[in-house]
């Protein structure tokens, strides 16, 4: 187990850059999550920290020895593949000693600790089979027992979960976790998912274009998302970002609907942003809104609305029983209003 | 009611013509479909391998129909020390080729599937060798290895090396040795670019994940590259040993044979015996005995190289 610290670190491809000075701390045994959109440079970022790309510029630190020039098998990480890379000409046995055999690990001492990650993952019955013989979950534990036999000081996983299907996928985020809870080893997780990244991290760190947009615990992204990136990336319906200015009677969008501005409201604001969970239906007091689309979903209900041509989604616990076409009267919890500056995008304290 | 159904457009299928009902019925394009390929490999292959295999029992010779002799003539070919020379040089000739082949072909794949410059233009040049005719090439080679004028012996005189030009064709073990690298020299690029489609199958993330495991650079080719190249190996190799043992055009350009039938290969020995000799029924028998060793040839690859249990998906264990 050990900490990582990334300092300042840059990746060009020839004369393109495509990290632009990076920097993150990692505590020993935290659950660090790089999230993002494609080609923001997090899988890239992984692979560097893993030894399997150079590294540009900046420092590589992994439990306080910088190993920019370390080769990837004496840096002491265990990574797992988006495509699990499981030698496909071994058994699951020897897939998961291979490293130990490369070390002429004596038969006793392999077969004990292949044994012991078997177990952890409910391998045991199926050590003798091929890959091809195994299921994408199954496969998913063996890449992952190949890690844990490792015994590493850091996990890398690279994209896991992608080739499996929802309802696997949603498993085995909670077996990892529960592993890492278990292991309590420094885990850096790279996902596009930010549901992956909302329930597995103990820190976020949102990648985009080659640059840090915000790092921090879940919540804290949530709650108070540094930018309109973050704000329109992190949570699920996206937050509802629109563009306008403050003017009479609140903040007027671009659409001309008037939203209530909250009491610390600051000069500046350019997006008014609000997540669906957090519009409220009202009385008299609320906003007269078009319904557009109503998509229940049993525990809440989601209403794409119109406030005159302004669209916004709304996510209401309440069972809705008005159609498409029909008006009802919305409002903003206030309190959970965010407020971005005009030119920059940049959160305005509030 | 009856307004309404006339208004009403039916789409009605038209009744298919005999041309299509005929074209819909399996056993008519089974029949049609397998014709041309099954007509083509009878008269080209299958009437010829018969006709072969009869005329090796007969004592056929040119410009004579033969009789029914049963084995003899292969009882004399038993006896016969220039076919069993051949039988030798065939086996020898395969046998040191194919692992000049591999080695060199294994090697230059393992080149080109790294990151070179110029990387497609090298590949190209690579599969020169094998784009030009074996004749083309048996000439080339027959003038290399000319007792006169032959550029390695002119290179190593004027570098000092040697003093006299290089026996390469005129004796018995030169000449052999001189074919084997003549038909090395142009099997490489089937090897190579075969081998090399084989080496591209295999995903980069084994690689990586073999690093962080610890492997080194043989041990990534030991435990990972050989395994999985093994299956298409074994495909390359049975046709490489099938041509290889059948070879005619190399040997028969640049020695004929000879120096006295010391470089005959079964081939080279059934021509001679059939066409120049005329003996048809003599030579045919040489040409049948061939077909055991390809057999074996091809059973031992198959079965000791191909199958392998982890390509299949089965679920027994």
């Amino acid at each position: 187990m050990a900490t990582v610290d990334i300092r300042k670190v840059r990746k060009a491809f020839g004369s393109v850059e495509v990290l632009h000075g990076v920097s993150v701390g990692i505590e020993d045994g935290e659950f660090v999550v790089l999230v993002g959109p494609s080609g923001c440079g997090k899988s890239t970022l992984l692979r560097m920290l893993a030894g399997l790309e150079n590294i540009t510029g900046g420092e590589i630190d992994i439990g306080g020895r910088v190993v920019n020039t370390v080769p990837p098998k004496d840096r002491d990480i265990a990574m797992v593949f988006q495509n699990y890379a499981l030698y496909p000409h071994m058994t699951v046995f020897d897939n998961m000693a291979f490293s130990m055999k490369l070390a002429k690990a004596p038969r006793e001492i392999m077969e004990r600790e292949v044994l012991k990650a078997a177990t952890i993952l409910g391998l045991e019955q199926l050590l003798h089979r091929f890959p091809r013989q195994l299921s994408g979950g199954q496969r998913q534990r063996v890449a992952m027992g190949r890690a844990i036999v490792r015994n590493p000081q850091v996990f890398l996983f690279d994209e896991p979960l992608s080739n499996l299907d929802a309802k696997l996928r949603v498993q085995m985020r909670s077996e990892i976790k529960e592993l890492h809870q278990r292991l309590k080893v420094t885990t850096v997780y790279v996902t596009h998912d930010q549901i992956e990244a909302m329930t597995m991290a103990d820190k976020i760190v949102v990648m985009n274009n080659g640059n840090i947009e915000q790092a921090g615990a879940p919540l804290e992204l949530y709650d108070r998302p540094a930018n309109l990136f973050v704000a329109g990336f992190i949570g699920s319906p996206a937050m509802n970002i629109l563009p306008g200015a403050i003017g009479e009677g609140g903040f007027v969008t671009e659409g001309g609907a008037v939203m209530p501005m909250p009491s610390t409201a600051r000069n500046g604001a350019g997006y008014y942003g609000i997540r669906p969970e957090h519009m409220r239906l009202a009385g008299e007091d609320g906003i007269p809104a078009t319904i557009q689309i109503v998509e229940p979903t049993g525990s809440e209900t989601q209403v794409m609305l119109r406030i005159g041509n302004t669209p916004l989604t709304c996510a209401f616990r309440e069972r809705i029983t008005a159609g498409p076409g029909e008006t009802i009267r919305v409002k903003p919890d206030l309190d959970l209003v965010h407020l971005f500056a005009g030119g920059s995008g940049q959160r305005l304290a509030s | 009611m009856t307004d309404a159904s006339l208004s009403t457009w039916v789409h009605r299928r038209a009744e298919p013509s005999w041309l299509g009902r005929l074209f819909d019925s399996k056993p008519f394009l089974v029949v049609i479909c397998l014709f041309p390929a099954v007509g083509l490999l009878m008269t080209f292959l299958t009437y010829p391998l018969a006709l072969g295999i009869y005329l090796a029992f007969t004592d056929t010779t040119i410009g004579r129909a033969g009789v029914w002799v049963g084995f003899e003539n292969f009882t004399y070919l038993l006896q016969d020390p220039i076919f069993w020379n051949a039988v030798f040089f065939s086996v020898f000739y395969t046998g040191i080729a194919t692992i000049g082949k591999f080695g060199l072909g294994l090697w230059l794949a393992l080149l080109l599937n790294n990151h070179l410059p110029f990387k497609s233009f090298l590949r190209a040049i690579i599969l020169l060798p094998w784009i030009v005719p074996t004749v083309l090439t048996a000439i080339a080679f027959w003038w290399i290895y000319d007792p006169q004028f032959s550029i390695i012996s002119h290179l190593l005189i004027k570098t000092g090396l040697r003093e006299t030009n290089v026996d390469f064709i005129n004796t018995a073990w030169p000449a052999r040795w001189s074919l084997i690298a003549a038909n090395i020299w142009r099997g490489i690029p089937f090897v190579a670019i075969s081998l090399l489609a084989g080496l591209q199958t295999i995903s980069p993330s084994l690689y990586e994940a073999a690093m962080l495991d610890g492997a080194t650079a043989w041990q990534r080719f030991r435990y990972i590259t050989f395994p999985m190249l093994l299956p298409i190996l074994a495909i390359v190799m049975t046709f490489s040993i099938i041509f290889t043992f059948t070879d005619f055009q190399l040997v028969y350009a640049i020695t004929r044979g000879g120096p006295v039938n010391s470089t005959h290969l079964l081939a080279t020995l059934a021509f001679q015996r059939g066409i120049p000799g005329g003996q048809l029924g003599e030579g045919s028998a040489i040409a049948v005995s061939m077909i055991p060793f390809l057999v074996f040839a091809t059973l031992f690859s198959y079965f000791a190289l191909a199958r392998r249990k982890w390509q299949q998906g089965e679920t027994n264990d």
